[in-house]
């Protein structure tokens, strides 16, 4: 998988409920599901030396 | 006596005589991301139809398929065709079709224990390539694996194949929602990944024999599957045909798609109220999956929603911000809990 940028997203009470991200050019809401593909590929993204960007 | 002799012959040995495939869309009726497209292979991983991926980590490009190309007793296959060619794959590169098999549908064959089950794989196989193949089964760390060879004889004519593959009593074997193996077939293997220990289990990650055919050397090439089982015992019974419905559940434990066909049926979010005691601007709609899925899924749509969230149960799709009398709709999305 391709990742391109990866951002959280926020739920009504300010905590991090999900990821937006670009995989293989198409944007992805993803859950922090430790049985999720996509999030298992993210990551090893960050273990590669990458950030998720915050919230804002 | 003739017909109970045939009758008898094309039992299954082992086990039940109806839903025994454990294989999902072994007929490859279900194609809900590409439909009949011609679809180019990229990125690396790539599903074909429902259920069904080939991997490329080579230097090769392919086409895919779910082409009405079936053989006697079934109207679709998957089909790859080469584009680019790889005519020198490296020692860590590969391409292979597989389907990943959940732990919860191979928890009975107790891989894993000194009581591990024998399963019998059959598939029909075409392409304009003859010679030695390989299909594999590997578990979820890749630490046990089993190759077997099959041969094509005759260039672009169906022909069934059969593998019998021993239980492994040995090694890990997940039983729950992640993968309890993979199953497929090398379409080409570097060195590192080929062994000369053949039907046997190997405490290694192997994907195919040392004869195994270069796919991906030959430019045009097609290699097409379909009429795939996997079933408990040492023979391999007639296929299994299920009605579409049956298929299509078990494949949306997986992937789920969303296509409206109009206006009324789209999913649509309509403001509440825009401010107020206490404020709300934010409206959000709720949709339940037609089956529990394998883990919370991926979501994707067209529409630029603020957050669509979702369980293994359903999604929830919310605009962050608007103002009273405000409505929005997405007309397609997916939900991907696939492996």
């Amino acid at each position: 998988m391709n990742i391109t940028s990866v951002k959280y997203i926020l739920d009504e009470d300010g905590n991090n409920c999900q990821v937006i991200t670009t995989i293989d050019g198409q944007q992805l809401f993803v859950p922090m599901d430790e049985n999720n593909r996509h999030w298992i590929a993210i990551q090893d993204w960050v273990a590669g030396g990458n950030t998720i960007e915050e919230a804002g | 006596m003739g017909n109970a002799r045939s009758l008898a012959d094309n039992l299954p040995l082992t086990g039940a005589t109806g839903n025994r495939n454990i294989i999902i869309n072994g007929a490859m009726n279900v194609s809900q991301r590409h439909g009949g497209s011609v679809v180019s292979v990229a990125p690396s991983d790539h599903y074909v139809v429902d259920r069904f991926k080939i991997q490329d980590y080579s230097d090769a490009t392919f086409n895919s398929q779910h082409d009405y190309d079936g053989p006697a007793g079934f109207t679709y296959c998957s089909k790859l065709t080469v584009t680019g060619t790889d005519t020198s794959l490296g020692t860590t590169q590969y391409q292979r079709f597989l389907q990943p098999i959940e732990g919860y549908n191979m928890r009975h064959l107790k891989w894993g224990t000194a009581d591990a089950q024998t399963v019998t794989l059959s598939f029909y196989v075409k392409s304009s390539l003859t010679g030695t193949f390989s299909v594999f089964v590997f578990n979820n760390s890749a630490t046990r694996s089993f190759i077997s060879t099959y041969t094509i004889s005759a260039a672009n004519t169906w022909e069934r194949k059969t593998v019998t593959i021993t239980g492994d009593t040995t090694g890990t074997w997940e039983k729950s929602a992640n993968v309890g193996a993979y199953i497929g077939w090398s379409l080409g293997t570097g060195t590192n990944f080929q062994t000369s220990t053949l039907d046997a289990w190997d405490g290694s990650f192997k994907m195919a024999g040392t004869s195994q055919v270069n796919f991906a050397g030959t430019n045009g090439a097609t290699w097409q599957v379909t009429g795939v089982q996997l079933e408990l015992g040492t023979k391999a019974t007639e296929f299994e045909n299920e009605d579409y419905q049956a298929t299509l559940a078990k494949c949306q434990r997986y992937f789920f798609s969303w296509n409206s066909t109009g206006l009324t049926d789209n999913l649509y979010i309509r403001s509440p109220y825009a401010s107020g005691t206490p404020p709300n601007t934010s409206a959000s709609v709720a949709y339940t999956f037609p089956v529990t899925m394998r883990a919370a899924p991926t979501m994707a749509t067209s529409y630029n929603f603020s957050r669509f969230t979702a369980s293994v149960h359903n999604a929830v799709a919310q605009i962050g911000s608007t103002s009273q009398g405000n409505a929005y709709a997405t007309t397609s999305w997916t939900a991907d809990a696939e492996f």
